[in-house]
């Protein structure tokens, strides 16, 4: 930062600040060392299964674990389904929230729903399931699919009976879950919005509404997509509150009341049991391919926020 | 037509802005439904033995999380002694020294690694120690936890520092102090209160973590006599009674549910009074 003076320095002094700085930066550069370690040990755990399976892994049906063979497509299937059912839910709750708290809520209230969003962020994800598999689960199962099946079951998604857990309860547990973030980044983002934008709208008339409307939404449009990617990536990779509620069956089904199974769901219930080498492998290979989804949606989602806003907007998780 | 253009206008508006109230009601929701149940089905099944006895075999009624209690914090120590130095100096890397480029790419690394799934952090960490060590472990456990906090406690402490204004360490410089010390002696303390937030942010955030336990602490039903044997941990004891057929067992996940959201929430309210001045706020959203 300030290098004037340097000449000045008795050494003692400068080799202190040699040794800080080398070790500071060693310590960040530790960063670079977990991202190859995650990348190098998934690809090579994942090698035997890559070179059994080659890129038919990606688009067998087939998860046999007695006969020896692997394939990811149902928790592929799963882990989209659930997080796209997941974002239909939450995208337009979070968004319409975080309009509430920084454009429409009287100020009294908004600090109060602010704390009570981050509360619910901080929420350990195995407790939600508890909830889920003792509480929300039945509910839905009582009162809100029967009540699908009657109004939308001419849709092949709601259609068939239901035991419970299913596609929709983790659709709905992980919404659940990626609500808070969305909301406070998205908060974020629309803060950062310039209030003369906002008063050249009221100047020429418009209502509240429509200056949110107008003048703030279509702004923050880039950074608020942002917000919902990074939530994407949070969703695809939700595996406590997922396990316990989604039934744990890799199966293709377009009914959303079946089980499904979802990449991180199966490593979490099989990797123990995993014997032999090509079972465990392929339990890798579903890892890579988990990590490889999350980081290009992360690498996005970062990409979108950093070039919204610029330094006003702190980069975001 | 004029007037009733006005009119809607006016009625959409009403109508956005009640509809906007209600969905941060929705939001609110499950909080609150959460908390209503674990206080009512956790709270009730809470007891001293709780604190005190190992678990039970199934069957036999009562027993504790004792050990998964005392696991739970022992992970945590181990968590913290690697992650906190190493994501200490990181931030400190971050906000004094570098060139830009290099610090715009650990920056973003550090964020990519936060959106790491906790899950794939477990099997990389089990390829890592498990397999090398010939089984789990209470120090692979603490390992992985160590290893998620760290892109954590690096970009909160790189947060608070950098809200230190410039002009204390230009006095610094100017009274002749060497720039390690001013860091060390004047940067660094102003922003204590700020970094033991992050710091215990990122705690309270592993200690609810499960996913990379499953492997690399994997659970265990007794006490831990050495780092090298596989240990219990609140969150992993929560699923495995939570997916149990026991009834007594499932009280038993909602006492530790109760007992593991009280922490996190006792920490995640407690900073809330640590930083009210400016200078000790790290972006809450980071954690």
């Amino acid at each position: 930062m300030n290098e004037a003076g340097t000449t000045l320095k008795p050494a003692s002094r400068q080799f202190g600040d040699r040794v800080f700085r080398w070790l500071t930066l060693a310590m960040a550069l530790a960063i670079f060392v977990l991202v190859a370690l995650i990348g190098s040990e998934l690809a090579l755990g994942a090698r035997l299964s890559m070179h059994q399976f080659g890129w038919h892994f990606l688009v067998s049906n087939d998860w046999d674990p007695v006969n020896d063979f692997y394939g990811a497509l149902p928790f592929i299937f799963g882990t989209l389904v659930s997080s796209a059912i997941a974002l239909v839910i939450a995208v337009p709750i979070s968004i319409a929230t975080a309009v509430y708290l920084t454009e429409l809520a009287p100020q009294w209230l908004r600090q109060p729903l602010v704390i009570f969003i981050e509360l619910l962020a901080a929420v350990p994800s195995v407790i939600l399931g508890l909830w889920g598999i003792f509480v929300m689960v039945p509910w839905l199962h009582i009162h809100l699919f029967p009540w699908l099946r009657t109004t939308l079951g001419f849709l092949p998604f709601f259609q068939g009976t239901d035991y419970g857990p299913c596609m929709l309860a983790a659709g709905i547990i992980v919404a659940i879950m990626i609500i808070p973030i969305i909301t406070s980044v998205a908060r974020e983002i629309l803060r950062s919005v310039p209030g003369l934008q906002r008063e050249a709208a009221y100047a020429l008339g418009a209502t509240r509404w429509e200056v949110t409307r107008i003048a703030v939404l279509s702004y923050a449009k880039k950074g608020l997509f942002g917000a919902v990617i990074l939530g994407l990536g949070r969703a695809l990779g939700e595996t406590m509150a997922v396990t316990m509620v989604i039934g744990n069956a890799p199966q293709i089904v377009a009914s959303l009341f079946k089980p499904g199974y979802t990449l991180a769901s199966v490593i979490a219930n099989e990797f123990n049991e995993a014997t032999g080498q090509l079972y465990p492998s392929a339990l890798f290979e579903l890892g890579l391919v988990l990590l490889g989804v999350t980081v290009v949606v992360n690498i996005f989602a970062q990409l979108l926020l950093k070039t919204f806003a610029g330094p006003a907007v702190k980069p975001q998780h | 037509m004029i007037v009733s253009n006005h009119h809607w206008r006016r009625f959409k508006n009403v109508f956005m802005q009640s509809l906007t109230f209600v969905c941060a009601l929705l939001v609110v929701l499950p909080l609150v439904m959460v908390f209503y149940h674990l206080l009512r089905e956790g709270f009730s099944s809470l007891n001293w033995n709780f604190f005190t006895q190992l678990p039970k075999a199934v069957g036999e009624k009562g027993g504790g999380m004792a050990n998964a209690i005392v696991g739970t914090f022992i992970l945590l120590i181990q968590a913290a002694l690697l992650g906190v130095p190493v994501g200490v100096l990181g931030g400190i890397y971050l906000s004094e020294y570098g060139g830009t480029k290099l610090n715009w790419w650990i920056r973003f690394a550090a964020d990519i690694l936060n959106g790491v799934p906790s899950i794939t952090w477990g099997i990389v960490v089990y390829a890592l120690m498990v397999i090398p060590m010939h089984g789990s472990s209470a120090l692979a456990g603490g390992v992985v936890l160590g290893m998620m906090m760290i892109p954590l406690v690096m970009r909160t402490t790189e947060e608070v520092l950098q809200l230190v204004p410039a002009g204390y360490r230009e006095a610094a410089y100017a009274l002749g102090i060497a720039k390690w010390k001013t860091i060390v002696k004047i940067v660094l303390r102003t922003a204590m209160k700020g970094i033991v937030t992050g710091v215990l942010l990122a705690l309270a955030r592993v200690a609810g973590e499960t996913a990379p336990l499953l492997f690399t602490a994997l659970g265990n039903l007794g006490w831990t006599h050495h780092l090298t044997e596989p240990i219990a941990a609140i969150p992993l004891q929560i699923f495995n009674y939570a997916i149990s057929p026991y009834d007594d067992w499932h009280r038993q996940a909602w006492a530790g549910a109760f007992v593991l959201l009280m922490l996190v929430l006792a920490v995640n309210v407690g900073v809330r009074f640590l930083t009210r001045d400016r200078l000790a706020k790290p972006n809450s959203r980071t954690l």
